[in-house]
Order: C-alpha cells, then structure tokens, then sequence
C-alpha cells in the first residue's frame, strides 16, 4: 500500500499579514513558516496510524515548493514519512500545483492520496478535487473520519447541513479536516531519523498556470468599538436595531 | 459564450447559497452582456422555473436519481459536459461544501481557470480579475484568469440575493450518468438546527461560559434571535459542544450579518474564522480582551448577567415592532 501525502508551507497561523512591493507580494518578514496545519494534524498523522497497524504500508511526502520548503518537509518527516519528493517550483494556480501533483502520483501508482482540507494561505479547497480528476479517481472531500479494511475505504464526510458515510474502492484522493486524526509532536528518534531520509528533488513537468495573483489587499480597518454599559443592555438593542439594522 | 451556474439542492430544495450564486452569476452574464443560465441535478420538488427571477433565462435539469447524492466525479462529468453543450465559458458554484466538493473538478475536466472562494464580483474591464479571501479572511487577493473557460466558486453569504421578476425556461438535458464508485450508506442531517454557513445571526460561547451546563443562556438568546449557535476551538475540543459548531480558521467559516461573541477572547485562530461577519458584538468580563478590537459593538461585563437581559431586551423589541 502506497499512500501519497501533500504537504504545503504555510505561514503560522499568528503571522501578521502585510504586502510589500505596492501590494503584490507576501510580506515574509518575521514570518515563522509551519506545515499546513491540516497537511500535518489530519492527513499526515492518519496515514502513520496506518502505517502502524500495517508495516507494509509506506508514505511519501509531496510538497510544491521552492528550497525553503525543506525544513517543514523535514518536520513532517520526522512526524513519520518514509521518503519526500519535493518539486522545485512555486505557483499560487491550484491547477498548476495540482497537476504537478498528479505528474508524481501517476508515476508511483499511490493507492491512496492525502490533502488537508485546504492551505491556510489561500483556502482554495481546490487540489485534492483536481487531482482526482487529473487521474481519474474517486474524491472524498472534507473527510472527518477516515478507515481503511484491505482495499476498501470507509469515510465520514461533510456534506451541506450534515454528514455522509460512504464505501469507496482505493485507489481514491481523501481532503481530511478535524476529526481524522489527533495531532502530534515529533520525538527526538523522529527527528534524527528524518535528517536520513530521502528527499527528492523533481524539476516541475511543463503546465500551464491558469490563474495568478495580480494583487493583494487588506480589508479596511474596523471603525472601532461603540461600548454600551452593561446596565443599558436596552440601548445595544437599540444600536443593533436601529443603527446597525442587523436584528 | 454564457454563464452557467450550478444550482445545489439537498433532499430537493434549492440552498439559500443557490440563489446567492444565481444572483452573482446573473449579474456577471449582464455585466459581459450573454446570458445566464442555470443548471440542477437530480430530482427537485421546488418550483425552479421560479428561479427566473434572479435572473436566470433557462435552466438545464439533468432528473436521473443517480444524481440525488453529490458525488464529485460523477457531477463533474455531467456538470463539464452541459457546459460544453450550453456553449458556457462561465461555471458559478457555491464554496460550500458540495461546491468544494465538485467544482475543483470540473476545472480540471474543462482545464478551466479556478479561483475558489470569491468574494465579489469580477472585474471585466481589462482582462478577467476576481478577488477572492485568503489567509483566512485576513486579507484578499486579486487573481488573474487567463484561460478562456472560467469556474469560480463564490463564498457563502457574500453576495446579497436580488430577486426581481421572471420565469426560466426548463430544458431537460440528457447527459449519461455514470453510477457512483463511492457507495453511501448513511447520511445523518443536523436536523431541527439552522445550518451554521446560512446563519444570518450566529450566537458563539467560548471557555468564559465556564462548562457545558451554562449553555442555557445561550441557546435562549439564540433562540429569540432565530440564531444558528456556535463555539471557540477549546469548547469544540472539550466537547461542551459538538465539534461542527466550532469556528475560526481550523474550524468552520462564517459570514453572517451578525455575529456574538460571548465569553471568548477573540485569539487571531478564532477571528479567522468570523472576521467576515458584517456586525460583531462581544461580550466579555475583560476590556483588555482581544476581541474588542475586532468588534463593532460591545459590553464589558459578566455573560451570565448580561446575556439573559438580552434576550429579554430582544423579546420586548419584537414585541413591539
Ligand atoms: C494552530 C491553531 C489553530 C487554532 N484554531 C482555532 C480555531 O479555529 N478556533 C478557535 O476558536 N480557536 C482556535 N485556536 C485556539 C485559539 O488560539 C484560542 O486558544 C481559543 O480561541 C480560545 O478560546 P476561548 O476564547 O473560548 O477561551 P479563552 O481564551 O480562555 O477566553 C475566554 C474568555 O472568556 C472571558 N470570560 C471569562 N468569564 C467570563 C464571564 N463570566 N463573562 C464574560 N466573559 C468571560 C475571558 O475574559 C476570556 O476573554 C487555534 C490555536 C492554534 C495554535
């Protein structure tokens, strides 16, 4: 059992956002870069657990991303992956990311493919979905629980207004969010041992981007809090009735 | 060239989101001057000729009950095939969860441009530019399409809903459906509850309600409000709630037009997820609360007194308009 597991760099969920260079790019100063906490908490820490009941089962880390991805694919490597393909390009078009993607998992015929639900960053929720097309496959989004009994899967998944337990055949692309798995920290052994492990380095295949940032904003500064005095709970009302107009 | 919008419907009603995406989809067609037109799958006991009025001229119903269930691959194929049939250069989703679910691939399938998780209206005058939210609603960016055929999902509660006059025309479409490869084999709804990604009004409890058995004030003051409840992270995690309900940039998402925080500090993780709420009231005992800064109104004080003279201050209002 193969499964593939994307890890994105993200900036720490405490990271002040700001621009740089007229409002074109992503001001890194001070930025503490983490794995998505989806990728890590939920998607990576599932496949481990089966990797546990299942010594056959081997994990590899995928990440789109420049250099300095690196120490995050260490960290996660040292959380439990076997090996890590990193592919040296970085793009904001979920297709271009995605099908990147598709390229790696195509070639090692994964059974299984593992996203978070989406990158703190950009919160598309898009790459698991374009992977699964790109290589025709079946696609559990928003997975909240995930079992796997030989080849076939067992998943919870959110849908509008509730949730749907479904049976699916691997090979198949899972998006997994709360409920998954629990986090974990990463122990010394895990660690020394990740300093080994391979990690490769793709040059990216030759796709087109489809989308790119032209330009960021910050939304416009709150006006500042109107106080009411806890004895006059009449006179929010009021401001939320007739002012605000919201109830 | 048209604009056609994807109509998401559960146990055959049409989503609040749907008209949200008619309106915003309709808009874009009179803004490029093509038209709009709908599209809907499975079966439906709404009158969706009704549509019309949010600007629709025509919507496409594929009825096969093969389609009663989202599933993300067969949807996408049915989906990308009536928008090569219909001549649709547009596709509009919702960015709930069936449009997360299906959209992603359907801009794969028609190598579209995607930007998922819009939050206005694209800018059409030079080029083909659509600001959607990233960094958990901490900012927004301002993408670029440059592929001729184009998907965008639209955020939940983003778009005002404008309903005017109009009947659509219904075209049944006969696309083959392929049966699902993932098997369901149970669905449990949250019944008697107002989804929280609809809400207009989300009433939200954080560790200040100091346990589960305090819970009562809130859900009176949601209650009133014809509120939907929510929590911070910790109450999530301690189950006093159940984890659905937890919001902020590791939980769920929201933009209602009024959003009331009681007894949480307003940490950056939970304002990710609440930030685009358009009116936020706080309630907490500390003035040096976070939460303050974010918020539009606000009463330092203790929820357990504050909050039931709330609800009744709301009953009396209600009472007299
Ligand atoms: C990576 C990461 C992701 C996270 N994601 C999320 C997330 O998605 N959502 C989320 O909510 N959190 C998230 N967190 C946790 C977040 O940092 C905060 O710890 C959490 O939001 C705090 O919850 P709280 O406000 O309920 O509790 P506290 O911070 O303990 O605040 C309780 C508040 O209640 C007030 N209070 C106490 N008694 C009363 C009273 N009687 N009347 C009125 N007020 C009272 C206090 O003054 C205090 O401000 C995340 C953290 C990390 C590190």
């Amino acid at each position: 059992m193969k499964i593939l597991v994307c890890v994105s760099k993200t900036p720490d969920t405490t990271s002040k956002i700001a621009f740089t260079d007229g409002g074109t790019k992503f001001d890194e100063a001070g930025v503490q870069w983490i794995i998505n906490p989806y990728d890590e908490w939920y998607s990576l820490v599932r496949a481990i657990e089966l990797k546990e009941k299942d010594a056959s089962v081997s994990i590899t880390l995928v990440n789109v991303g420049g250099a300095d991805a690196e120490p995050i694919i260490r960290k996660a490597l040292a959380l439990g992956g076997d090996e890590a393909i990193r592919i040296n390009t970085d793009s904001s078009d979920p297709y271009y990311i995605a099908a990147q993607i598709a390229a790696v998992a195509k070639a090692g015929s994964y059974d299984l493919i593992f996203t978070g639900k989406e990158t703190i960053d950009y919160n598309g929720s898009s790459i698991g979905g374009i992977i699964a097309e790109l290589i025709d496959v079946p696609y559990i989004s928003l997975a909240t629980k995930f079992e796997l009994i030989g080849t076939t899967a067992t998943v919870t998944r959110e849908i509008e207004g509730g949730e749907e337990v479904a049976e699916v055949a691997l090979p198949l692309v899972v998006s997994c969010q709360k409920g998954v798995a629990e986090q974990r920290i990463p122990n010394m052994r895990g660690i020394m041992a990740a300093r080994t492990k391979p990690l490769k380095v793709n040059e990216p295949e030759a796709i087109e981007a489809l989308t790119n940032i032209v330009s960021f904003e910050l939304p416009p500064a709150k006006a500042g809090v109107k106080l009411v005095a806890p004895d006059n709970v009449a006179e929010l009302v009021r401001l939320l009735h007739e002012e605000a107009k919201a109830i | 060239m048209s604009v056609l919008i994807f109509i998401d419907q559960a146990d055959g009603h049409v989503k609040k989101s749907s008209l949200e995406v008619l309106t915003y989809g309709a808009k874009l067609a009179s803004q490029l001057g093509v038209a709009a037109e709908g599209i809907v799958l499975g079966t439906v006991s709404d009158d969706i000729a009704a549509l019309g009025k949010y600007g629709v001229s025509k919507i496409h119903h594929v009825s096969n009950n093969l389609l009663d269930h989202v599933d993300a691959q067969v949807y996408a194929k049915v989906i990308a095939e009536a928008a090569n049939a219909s001549g649709a250069s547009i596709i509009i989703f919702s960015h709930n969860q069936t449009g997360k679910a299906v959209a992603a691939r359907v801009a794969a399938r028609l190598k579209a441009g995607l930007v998922a998780g819009a939050c206005a209206l694209p800018d059409t005058t030079n080029g083909f530019v659509v600001k959607k939210t990233v960094f958990s609603g901490k900012a927004f960016a301002n993408v670029s399409i440059n592929a001729p055929i184009k998907v965008i999902s639209l955020n939940p509660n983003s778009y005002t809903t404008i309903a005017g006059e109009g009947t659509a025309t219904i075209n049944a479409l006969h696309i083959a459906v392929d049966t699902p490869k993932v098997k369901v084999t149970a669905v449990n709804k949250v019944t008697g509850e107002i989804p929280l990604t609809e809400a207009d009004i989300v009433v939200s409890g954080g560790r200040g309600l100091k346990g589960p058995e305090n819970w009562g004030i809130l859900l009176d003051l949601a209650k009133e409000l014809g509120a939907a409840t929510a929590c911070s992270r910790p109450v999530g995690d301690a189950h006093w709630r159940p984890h659905h309900e937890h919001v902020g940039q590791t939980g769920v998402q929201i933009a209602p037009n009024l959003y009331i925080a009681i007894g949480i500090s307003g940490a950056i993780q939970h304002l990710a997820g609440v930030n685009r709420s358009k009116v936020i009231v706080v309630i907490n005992k500390d003035p040096e609360a976070p939460f303050f800064k974010a918020a539009d109104y606000g009463i330092v004080g203790d929820a357990f007194e504050v909050v039931p003279q709330l609800t009744a201050e709301i009953k009396k209002l209600k009472a007299a308009n």
